[in-house]
């Protein structure tokens, strides 16, 4: 069952992506033809299977949660596009 | 004998003796780089400066250390080496191969290149990848596509493709990749190199641009399994800036010796009695990896390298991974349901270029949706829509589950087996544009490369034969969880006895 237009730009709203109408066409192709192999798995029947949620058996070894140093706010700024009092910049969110 | 064709191991003694400098070595990587760039495109940035700069730094302490007849405690000591586009060097840039990330230079190091820079490595440059680390040809780079070094109109593989071209092509010794999907063990096997992909959470990711988490590893890659050992074990284990490394402690790789860590070089540029026999290891041989659209060549080179490691000693038996088929479509869910997450961050607010916007929601929507390449939009859509409200269960819950078969698969192979060889992809290299528009025929690509992803385990690509057309075919072994020692060994007792892993492209 292919996607719709309507719900490609709805997975396009949610991630945040600007489409053009070319690239909405053409990604609703590509990823319907991609969900359909993906399909395969409803093959399966893994009632009693359990999810992976590690691979590793040892889980993830704990840290002290002790203060240690981090980068500086000028290291951190440095790559910003727009920076005012060593804050990251944006257009106003709030009218 | 040019200092470019030296293998690392070999490079180390060189240094180590005076029959050269790390000077004269690094500049002679840079003047290869500098005459194959243009029919290669391996790399997205050199630090010449700064590598010559560290390269006399290193020769003053060769000096002393050959003066006063000492060991030096830094075993990769003068050591030029590449580094993927996808790991952070502090102030080199790191696109990753994305414009998304034009322009950024990062403010710390990560801790696998940090680990080889404090064991004496130099930093030459960082070499090309698909955008992300999503591809697998390279041709997903914002930057422009690395050509393959055994035929330029082909594609080197992917996505660690700048790292695997630039070793082939015996521009720099060793360089760095990261395996999501493959992503190191394609592109060895493509180029005719030898490509790890260590356990999942045995080298840091501290540093490495985030794709899919559950999945994403470093590794390295060389020109023997040797140098592939020596690399490995001074990146690998715990670190405290990673909570998925593990506390397993990394074994002494035989093969170098009982001195990998403290004299690297010295025990195997003879070459002799070293390489353990590979008596009592079984090896498993899986049925569904022989299976229709794998190239004959390919398959035929692979059983013959099994037989050459039986003749060495080991036990072959065929096995069976039967959920192999469904590693694909359980990738295609999990890898770019992780990636939605973890590229939410390029928002044109705290680093990387912005297009500007009256608010912040369009500058999210512009910045992403021009600044993203194609594949990387698709996965994210993909990812979203397998997390999204009412396809949840039936895409990411699903996957998951499978996920858990494909391990069961291997875990009940290893009851049986040490070690499951297999072909690394089912054809050699392929054209550059082959698969232009056609991202599910691309992925395919990768179908005997994502089960180790899947189950975390190790996987190791080494050059087994050439094809009809000149080009190579490489092998994977694949291990039990933290036994990568295993693995290099085998490889290396086989590069003992054939020369594959020695044959270069004529550039």
């Amino acid at each position: 069952m292919p996607l719709s237009l309507e719900e490609v730009e709805h997975i396009a709203t949610l991630a945040r992506l600007e489409l053009s109408a070319e690239e909405k066409t053409r990604y609703r192709q590509q990823l319907s033809a991609i969900l359909d192999y993906i399909r395969k798995l409803q093959e399966l029947d893994t009632t009693d299977i359990a999810p992976t949620s590690s691979v590793l058996s040892g889980g993830s070894p704990m840290r002290a949660d002790e203060p240690r140093p981090g980068l500086s706010r000028e290291a951190l700024l440095e790559n910003a596009p727009e920076v005012e009092q060593g804050q990251f910049k944006i257009p106003p969110v709030f009218e | 004998m040019e200092l470019t064709d030296l293998t690392l191991t070999q490079a180390i003694s060189a240094l180590r003796s005076g029959e050269t400098s790390s000077r004269e070595l690094t500049r002679a990587c840079l003047a290869r780089i500098q005459r194959l760039e243009p029919s290669l495109h391996a790399f997205l940035y050199l630090a010449a400066d700064s590598a010559l700069a560290q390269a006399n730094a290193a020769d003053r302490e060769l000096a002393v250390l050959r003066k006063t007849n000492s060991q030096s405690p830094k075993p990769l000591l003068g050591i030029p080496i590449a580094i993927k586009d996808v790991l952070t060097v502090e102030g080199l840039p790191c696109t990753a191969g994305s414009k998304i990330l034009e322009g950024f230079v990062p403010p710390f190091t990560a801790t696998a290149v940090k680990r080889l820079q404090e064991a004496g490595a130099i930093v030459i440059g960082k070499t090309n990848t698909d955008e992300f680390a999503m591809g697998s040809s390279t041709e997903n780079s914002a930057y422009g596509v690395t050509h393959n070094p055994w035929d330029t109109s082909r594609v080197p593989g992917g996505s660690s493709g700048g790292s695997a071209a630039a070793v082939a092509a015996r521009m720099i010794p060793v360089a760095l990749g990261t395996d999501t999907g493959g992503s190191v063990r394609q592109p060895a096997s493509f180029c005719g190199v030898t490509g790890l992909k260590p356990t999942y959470g045995r080298v840091s990711r501290y540093g490495l641009v985030a794709y899919g988490s559950s999945l994403d590893c470093v590794g390295a890659l060389g020109r023997t399994a040797e140098d592939v050992a020596l690399l490995f074990s001074i990146m690998a284990g715990r670190d405290a800036l990673d909570a998925t490394t593990q506390d397993v402690a990394v074994p002494t790789i035989d093969l170098v010796g009982a001195t990998a860590r403290v004299a690297p070089g010295l025990a195997v540029a003879s070459g002799r009695g070293l390489a353990p026999p590979l008596r009592g290891l079984r090896i498993g041989v899986p049925r569904e990896y022989f299976v229709g659209g794998i190239q004959a060549e390919v398959e035929a080179s692979v059983r013959q390298a099994v037989s050459v490691l039986e003749g060495l000693g080991a036990e072959v038996h065929e096995i069976s991974l039967p959920h192999s088929e469904y590693a694909l479509p359980v990738y295609y869910i999990i890898a770019p349901a992780e990636a939605s997450a973890n590229l939410a961050r390029y928002d044109g607010i705290r680093y990387g270029p912005r297009i500007q916007a009256e608010n912040m929601w369009d500058i999210f929507y512009r910045t992403r949706g021009r600044k993203f390449g194609a594949e990387v939009e698709r996965r994210i859509m993909l990812g979203t829509h397998a997390l999204s409200a009412g396809y949840y269960d039936a895409y990411y819950g699903q996957a998951q589950k499978v996920r858990t078969l494909i391990q069961r698969d291997f875990e009940q192979a290893f009851e049986q087996v040490e070690v499951i060889a297999a072909p690394v992809a089912p054809t050699t290299a392929f054209p550059i544009g082959a698969h232009r528009d056609d991202p599910l025929a691309m992925y395919l690509e990768d179908v005997f490369t994502l089960p180790a992803n899947l189950a975390g385990v190790p996987g190791l690509a080494f050059p087994v034969g050439l094809d009809g057309a000149g080009l190579p075919i490489g092998m994977q072994l694949m291990g039990r969880h933290f036994r990568e020692d295993v693995l290099l060994r085998m490889a290396h007792a086989y590069q003992q006895v054939t020369d594959w892993h020695m044959r270069a492209p004529s550039l």
